[in-house]
Parts: structure tokens; sequence; C-alpha cells
């Protein structure tokens, strides 16, 4: 009986499920009894907050702010990304001509570029929108040309011969050949183009979770300034996970050849 | 649908040859040694012909190049009397690699319709009503919508043999095309392609090198020494068709050109080694 009840504790998932659970208790009683103090609140009443503040239309108002600057920062990013890696994928001048300076511009860090944005285009949502472009552009172009680079040589001679294009090899058979890679390099940008939104609200913004979050610990709402946090948890999670399914659609042949799970 | 059985009147007379290879050489850039070197030889119009040679003598290296997906260093290939440079629409090239050559992001299906759809102006519903057929030829008919990983080996080289086939192509040159297949898969196999080599009036340029297969399937074997590889001997093959995997292989005739090609093979591993290539 102990022995299936620990194997059931050692494959089950619930585990993970029951920690967190274990550290909000943790956080609830260490907030009523320990740690008394605004800066710690009981997690009940952060999560009262949350809800007042949702209900309210607070945080969807916020969340939406951050969201719409994130997706159309990353959206581009991902469009341009996955043109020019594909480009630079295929062509080995255009590989030759770019790779020495993607590799130079590539370890400066996203937020390293706000400086210089403040000067040029102000602090409005346009330096937001292109800080997180930029910092999403380079995991989806790197792995998109190696994505493209990796393609076997055999599949190439395969659309060779059948007198596939120029355009048609890339459409039957390099673009879908990258997916896998390129979905990689989508989904770590997906994480980066959260982190920059929320960094560039910080910096200057009146509205989006960054901001929201920032005014609240300046101004002492504690509870608030936690609710923030929860929001992002709860957002960056089912981002994640509504791109992860979309992704197990889109490349299931990957998964299937390769024996991944 | 009507699938030819028959070979239609070409332009070029019959005593010309529909595939001439001339002086073809093969250097390769990286360390300057000839893959190939001197290799002539011709092929009629419907004919079946292995080339067979040890490992590493330049078989692959050759298909290659008459495919016109590799450019030779010297010497010409023409079909038809046209030097091939690239691709050409009536022939077909099909790889070893069965995994990677059939797509694994599309089904069944949609790997034989690549085979035709940018080949023939015909509306798509005709095309994948020919697909279908051409499936069916190959023993696939209920598989159309399976994906790669979903077949086994043998089953996928089939995939490749009907996308091979559905833009109706006059040659198909075949890189050991049933090498990673199991015996009894190989056998099926084979036959099949004799089968589809007769019904379709193909010209088959078959590499291979198991001598068995080569003298199962072929008319003519085309002997390539070790490296670089030479046109070392060709031998006829005067067996009647439709083979048979059991009677044709104790044939006598069969046992003595067996015992030929086999001497010849150890001849050239030895020759092989003794030039330290």
């Amino acid at each position: 009986m102990i022995r299936r009840v620990g194997g059931w504790l050692h494959r089950s998932r619930f585990v993970g499920l029951a920690l967190i659970g274990l550290l909000l208790c943790l956080w609830e009683y260490s907030a009523r009894y320990v740690v008394v103090a605004a800066t710690w609140p009981p997690v009940t009443r952060v999560v009262l907050t949350w809800m007042a503040n949702v209900t309210d239309g607070t945080l969807p108002g916020h969340l939406l702010a951050t969201f719409w600057r994130q997706l159309l920062g990353y959206g581009i990013a991902v469009i341009l990304g996955i043109g020019l890696g594909l480009v630079m994928g295929y062509y080995r001048f255009f590989y030759n001509l770019f790779e020495p300076l993607v590799e130079v511009l590539r370890p400066i860090p996203g937020p390293a570029y706000l400086p210089v944005l403040v000067l040029f285009v102000g602090i409005g949502n346009e330096m937001k929108v292109i800080l997180v472009l930029i910092a999403s552009f380079f995991p989806v172009l790197l792995n998109t040309y190696a994505g493209v680079r990796g393609v076997d040589v055999i599949q190439l001679d395969t659309a060779r011969t059948f007198g596939l294009t120029t355009l048609q090899t890339f459409r039957e058979l390099i673009l879908p050949a990258a997916s896998p890679q390129i979905l990689t390099g989508m989904r770590i940008s997906l994480a980066i183009s959260l982190i920059l939104a929320i960094l560039g609200e910080m910096i200057a913004s009146n509205d989006g979770l960054g901001y929201f979050t920032l005014l609240a610990q300046r101004t002492f709402k504690l509870p608030e300034m936690y609710a923030g946090l929860f929001t992002l948890a709860l957002f960056g999670y089912l981002m994640n996970r509504v791109f992860l399914l979309g992704e197990a659609r889109l490349v299931r042949w990957h998964r299937e050849t390769t024996g991944r799970t | 649908m009507q699938l030819q059985t028959v070979n239609p009147p070409r332009c070029a007379p019959a005593s010309e040859s529909y595939l001439t290879v001339a002086g073809l050489a093969k250097h390769f850039a990286a360390h300057g040694r000839a893959a190939i070197e001197q290799v002539s030889f011709a092929v009629g119009r419907g004919d079946f012909l292995s080339i067979i040679g040890p490992s590493g003598c330049g078989k692959s290296t050759l298909l290659h190049i008459l495919a016109g997906l590799s450019a030779p260093s010297g010497g010409t290939v023409r079909l038809q009397g046209v030097p091939v440079i690239a691709p050409r629409r009536e022939m077909v090239y099909v790889f070893q690699q069965y995994t990677k050559s059939i797509f694994p992001w599309k089904t069944v299906l949609e790997n034989v319709l690549l085979g035709v759809k940018y080949r023939s102006a015909a509306p798509r519903r005709d095309l994948v009503q020919r697909c279908h057929e051409q499936l069916a030829l190959v023993g696939l008919g209920p598989y159309a919508n399976y994906y790669p990983y979903q077949l086994s080996g043998g089953m996928q080289q089939r995939v490749a043999i009907a996308r091979a086939l559905v833009c109706r192509p006059d040659l198909l040159l075949m890189d050991e095309p049933f090498s990673a297949l199991d015996a009894m898969t190989r056998a099926e196999l084979q036959d099949l392609l004799l089968r589809l080599w007769q019904e379709f009036g193909l010209t088959i340029l078959f590499v291979t090198h198991d001598l068995d297969e080569a003298l199962y399937l072929a008319q003519r074997v085309l002997l390539l020494s070790a490296s670089p590889g030479r046109v070392g001997d060709t031998l006829a093959v005067p067996l009647a068709y439709p083979r048979n995997q059991v009677r044709t292989r104790s044939d006598p005739t069969y046992l003595a050109l067996r015992e030929r090609l086999y001497r010849f093979m150890v001849e050239q591993a030895v020759a092989g080694r003794g030039k330290g290539s």
C-alpha cells in the first residue's frame, strides 16, 4: 500500500502542483504569524485584491496594453527574422554578408538599446514596440537560418530531380523542413518579448502591467504589486501553453519521426 | 488514365542509343583525386542496366552526374542526343535514403503529388486521381493518407517509386534503392520494379553493390573497377523475363554469371587495397 502510494507520487504530475500549494500556504502562514509587515501581505489578501482589480477592469486593461505592444513587436520580429533567416540560410552570399554583423549585434542585451531608442523615438509606444522587436528578432533569425542550413542535401536533390523552382523548393521543402527549429526560435522569443515589454513599461509608460506593478510599489499598494506579478505569471504560462499546443499540431510529424516526446 | 504498355515510337531510330555516356570523369576539388575516370557506355531505350562495383568506386557519383545533379569534370552525358546539364523531366532519380527523400511532413498522397503537380497543367483533381492510381499500382492504395512515419521501410520506398513514376518518366536512375531493406521486402520490391519496368516501358539504370540483385534484375550488368571507377566489363544477362526469385536464381546460366561477377568483385577489392585507396 505504501509502496503503491509512493509509486504514484513518483510518477504523478500532482507533486508539482502540491509544491505550489504548499509554498502558497507557507506564504499565508509566514505573512500572518512570522513576518507581519506591509511589504509581505498574506496571499489571500493578494488574491482578493487581484480579483477586485480583475472585475473592475483595471488589470484586464493593463494586460491588454502590454499584450498588444508585445504582440506587435514580436509579430514584426518573427516576420523579419524568418524572412531574413530563409534568405541567409539558403544563399551563401547573404549568409557571408550578414552573419558577422549578426554575431556582433546579437550579444548586446536588449535593454541596452533603451537609451538609444529614447533618443531617436522618444518614450512612447514606438520605443516599447521596437525594444520588443529587437530582442525578439535574433532568436528567430538564428534558429531560422540554422534550420535552413540543416536541410538535408538529399532532400534538396529530391526537389531538384522533380524540377522544383527556387520558390517551390522554399514552399515544399525548406520552410517545412526548418519549421521545427523556426518554432523553437519563436518560442524563445515569445518569452523574451514579454520581458522587454514589461521593462519598457517600467521605464516610461502610463499603462501596461509593467507600469501597474511598478506604480503599485511606488505608491505602497503592495497587494496590487503582487497581484501584478500574479497576472504576469498567469499570462506568461497561458501564452506558452497556447504556443506549445499550436507547435505540437504544426510539427507533429517531427516529433513522430524523430521519436522525441 | 490509361497506362502505357508498349514504348511509343520515338524520333530516335532503334539503332541509336537512348543514353550515351562518353569519357566521363569526376575529380573532387577537395583532394583532386578522381572518383570516376573515362567512363563510357550506352543504353538503349527500354533497357534495364545494373551498375555494380566495389564500395567507393564512384557508382553514386556516376549516377548523380547522369541525373544532372552534379557536373562532371570531363566527358558528356547525352539523353536522346541532347547533353544533360541539369535534371530533366524525362528522368527521375530514386534515392537510397528513402527516409529523407520522402518528405516526413507530407502524407503519402502529398508526397506522390509532389512528383507531378509542378509538371502538369491538369486540374488538381485529375492529378490526385492519378496519384491514387499510382499508389494502387505499388500496393499502397489504402495508405494514401498515412504519414511516412506510420509506414515500414519497404512501404516508404514504394512511396518513392510511386512518386518517381507518377510524372511518367522514361528513365529511372536508382541508387541502391533497396539496400536498406530486409531480404524478403527487397525481393518483393525487385519483382514490383520489374513489373513496372515492363508495364511502363521504362529505361532503368540501377546502381547496387549486391551482385545477386544486379543479375536478377538487369539485362546487362556494367562492372566498375575499384577507384577511380572505370568500366571494367559489361556482362549480358540472357535470362528470360518474367524472372522468378527461386527459379531464376538457381538457373545454371545465372549461377555461372554470378561466379564471374563474384570473381571480378574479389579481384577489384584486392586491387583497390593494393592501390592503398
